[in-house]
């Protein structure tokens, strides 16, 4: 392999965050190719129905659901109303078992830091526990660009690594994936990045699960750093909690000389007592388990075990914007168990990559828009992702009433209004290229709001009756090009009314 | 006992045969019916699409409109969550007040008039799709079903999926056309599969959107609104 190579490979060729090569597409644009797309229309509806059942059958083995589901949300909004105050207890609470607490007001700066403390340590490659804070900041990347190689350890996403490919799902970063195409990856690329795929590697998930095991165990083995995520950090004690289905995690958590942790300031709870409550949501919700296999609580270096140095990096890239919306900050009490991403008849059919970001389906519909903004075509299209069917509200384990939040997402969208950005307050102009809807919105409104003139229209409808045609031109093809419009009838309802019942009432 | 129809803009314009059935069926089961020709839109598109702004005048014409009225009763599952759900949230005391005195039909069948058995008569087999705002903001529940199981002459088939969105969504349909039409083709082939020579729902924007994707595909089975199979009777059918 030759050096170039070897850079090229460190390199993730795509990036949702950092510098896009392209602009990135708006959500319906992105979506086409996968509804397009009939294996990964089969791998999706396969795997998220699969899930879905089960996620069912796990919640309705719970008698009092309905009630821990409320405390969830009650935890996290008193915690969020109060963050500051929890946030200073847990910064108290890591220095005082020996952790040093660093705090990161956007991307940029998380990234710096990190790759600032890793340099530090001398070393040039680190391990990986899966993490959304990292994957929205885009940390691989910025590492890649200070030539530290970061090795992603979880099955899914040592997947998406070493097929250059981007996640597309929360908890199932590979979901787009089947076993055939996994075999394939492993064999043409594990060699690139460390240990080669035994040969003649198939296609069971036992050979595929043992071909990753002895690949990623020499990087365990030789790992100076780990970078991880965490699911909580329990404010009391300063314990970071991560759970995980393979090991690996702990591995991270255990095995190598220093740990930097990359966590959003909303992911604080309390006491242990609050943690107790969502360690029963977060599993069942997420993949159908009682209790997950690995649960790792962590608070601090000891003598001789486990990390002797600990770093933890308080990331708010857009959460403090995010809180100063009354209807939008719901959104910061996303436990990330991904619930709302397998019900979703829109992901199962658009997948995870339209959605552009760490974040796909309906959590991401809401939290991208409010931690980016709305300034990108992608962006404001992103709110619109949705037929508002509300099965993701049903199924969120923290009552995130999603439908309400992507109709407040849309009013900012195609209104504008004051919001907090950065910090600060500021008018936000109404999205471009939404005036030719605006001008329909209000001339409906106009109309509907004078009796005359829609019973004019109405009857101007029903009276040019035998020129509509059944397909439509111009915008109207988005309808007519895959469905046949109703006839138009003889007269409108209210016409029927007056002629046969006169114009009482 | 005297209630409000509110027949919604589309039904007024493309579905009148939906609101002269509701009208026939509540009058049979002895409810007199007003039509204040007042009323035109509850502003769902708008206030769906973003735009609040437009919506809040429609919102106030409802309720200046149906002020009077103890029930307002809609054949639109999506256009009684609107007000019922929505209205509050738009800072519009008067909208707010008339929010909770709307029923969607079939609700108001079941729960203010607990009827079940309408004296209906529809010799065909009929498929059952609920509703996203029917059946998640409403909370029909299985409201519908026990209509549709005591209509004489009528075969209830199941519907794989039913719960699933059929992928409408108002300008969804039009702003997400791809998957839109992916959603619709999933729902239309259940269908199809449920062997039933209709598809009924409590909604005609859904039915519109489902039963378009039907005949584009050049399938027999038709849209038909509940209404207008509650409202028929032996002397309908001949
Ligand atoms: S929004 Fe709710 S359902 Fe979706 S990932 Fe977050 S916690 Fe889970």
């Amino acid at each position: 392999m030759t050096g170039a190579r070897e850079g090229e490979r460190a390199r993730a060729p795509r990036t949702f965050l950092g510098m896009p090569r392209t602009r990135p597409a708006a959500f319906p644009q992105a979506a086409v190719a996968a509804t397009e797309d009939a294996t990964l229309r089969g791998n999706l509806t396969h795997a998220t129905h699969t899930i879905r059942g089960k996620r069912a059958a796990a919640v309705a083995e719970l008698p009092d659901w309905d009630r821990l589901r409320a405390a969830g949300a009650a935890i996290k909004d008193d915690t969020l109303r109060h963050l500051d105050r929890y946030l200073e207890q847990l910064e108290a609470a890591v220095t005082a078992a020996g952790g040093h607490v660093h705090w990161a007001v956007d991307a940029a700066e998380a990234n710096a830091i990190v790759t600032r403390l890793v340099r530090e340590t001398g070393a040039d490659e680190v391990v990986k526990v899966k993490s959304m804070a990292t994957q929205e900041i885009g940390l691989n990347e910025a590492l890649a660009e200070a030539g530290i190689r970061a090795y992603e350890t979880d099955l899914a996403e040592l997947i998406v690594q070493l097929g250059d490919d981007l996640p597309s799902h929360i908890l199932v970063p590979a979901i787009h994936k089947n076993r055939g195409e996994i075999r394939d990856i492993f064999r043409d690329r594990m060699a690139d990045w460390g240990r080669p795929a035994p040969a003649g590697l198939g296609d069971r998930p036992a050979e595929l699960a043992e071909a990753a095991r002895l690949h990623l165990r020499e990087k365990f083995l030789g790992a100076k750093v780990a970078v991880s995520g965490a699911n909580f950090m329990v404010a009391e004690s300063g314990t970071m909690v991560v759970l995980e289905s393979e090991g690996n995690g702990r591995m991270c958590l255990t095995l190598p000389e220093t740990l930097i942790s990359v966590v959003g300031i909303e992911k604080v709870v309390p006491t242990w007592r609050d943690l107790e409550v969502f360690l029963q949501l977060l599993p069942r919700s997420s993949t159908a388990e009682r209790m997950n296999p690995y649960t790792s609580t962590w608070s601090g270096p000891a003598e001789d075990d486990g990390p002797r140095d600990f770093h933890l990096v308080l990331l708010d890239n857009g959460r403090t914007d995010t809180l100063s919306d009354q209807v939008g900050r719901q959104a910061l009490r996303c436990i990330r168990c991904s619930a709302c991403l397998n019900v979703c008849p829109v992901y199962e059919r658009a997948g995870g990559h339209a959605y552009g970001s760490a974040y796909p389906g309906p959590i991401g519909a809401i939290l991208t828009p409010q931690l980016r903004g709305t300034a990108s075509a992608l962006d404001a299209s992103l709110p619109y992702a949705s037929t508002l069917c509300g099965a993701c509200y049903e199924v969120c384990p923290v009552a995130i009433d999603i439908p309400e939040v992507l109709v407040h997402l849309r009013t900012r969208v195609a209104e504008g209004g004051t919001y907090t950005v950065r910090g600060t307050k500021a008018v936000i102009k109404p999205a471009k290229g939404h005036a030719a809807e605006r001008a329909a919105m209000r001339a409906a409104r106009w109309t509907m709001d004078r009796p005359r003139a829609y019973g004019a229209a109405l009857r101007a409808t029903t009276g040019t009756r035998r020129l509509h045609p059944r397909r439509l031109p111009g915008p109207g093809k988005a309808w007519s090009a895959t469905r046949d419009l109703p006839p138009v009838p003889q007269e409108p309802f209210r016409a029927w009314w007056r002629r046969t019942r006169g114009a009482g009432s | 006992m005297r209630v409000a129809l509110f027949v919604t803009c589309v039904n007024d314009t493309l579905y009148p045969h939906t609101g002269r059935a509701v009208v026939t069926l509540l009058e049979r089961l002895g409810v007199a019916v007003d039509f204040p020709l007042a009323q035109s839109c509850c502003g769902q598109v708008q206030f769906n699409t973003g735009y609040r702004r437009e919506t809040r005048p429609l919102a106030r014409r409802y309720a200046d409109v149906f002020a009077g009225y103890e029930y307002v009763v809609t054949p639109s599952g999506s256009c009684a969550a609107m007000v019922r759900d929505n209205y509050p949230r738009l800072g519009e005391p008067a909208a707010a007040a008339v929010a909770p005195r709307t029923y969607e039909l079939t609700e108001f069948l079941t729960d203010v008039l607990k009827v079940t058995d309408v004296g209906a008569y529809y010799p065909y087999t009929v498929t059952y799709h609920p509703t996203c705002h029917g059946l998640r903001m409403l909370g029909l529940g299985d409201r519908p079903r026990q209509l549709l199981t005591h209509v004489k002459g009528l075969t209830l088939r199941e519907l794989e999926g039913a719960d699933e969105c059929c992928g409408f969504g108002g300008t969804f349909a039009l702003k997400n056309p791809a998957v839109s039409a992916a959603m619709g083709a999933d729902k239309a082939r259940h269908v199809e599969e449920s062997g039933a020579q209709a598809v009924c729902a409590a909604d005609n924007s859904c039915l519109m959107h489902i039963g378009g994707t039907l005949a584009r595909r050049g399938s027999p089975v038709r849209p038909v609104h509940i209404a207008e199979i509650l409202a028929s009777t032996e002397g309908d059918v001949r």
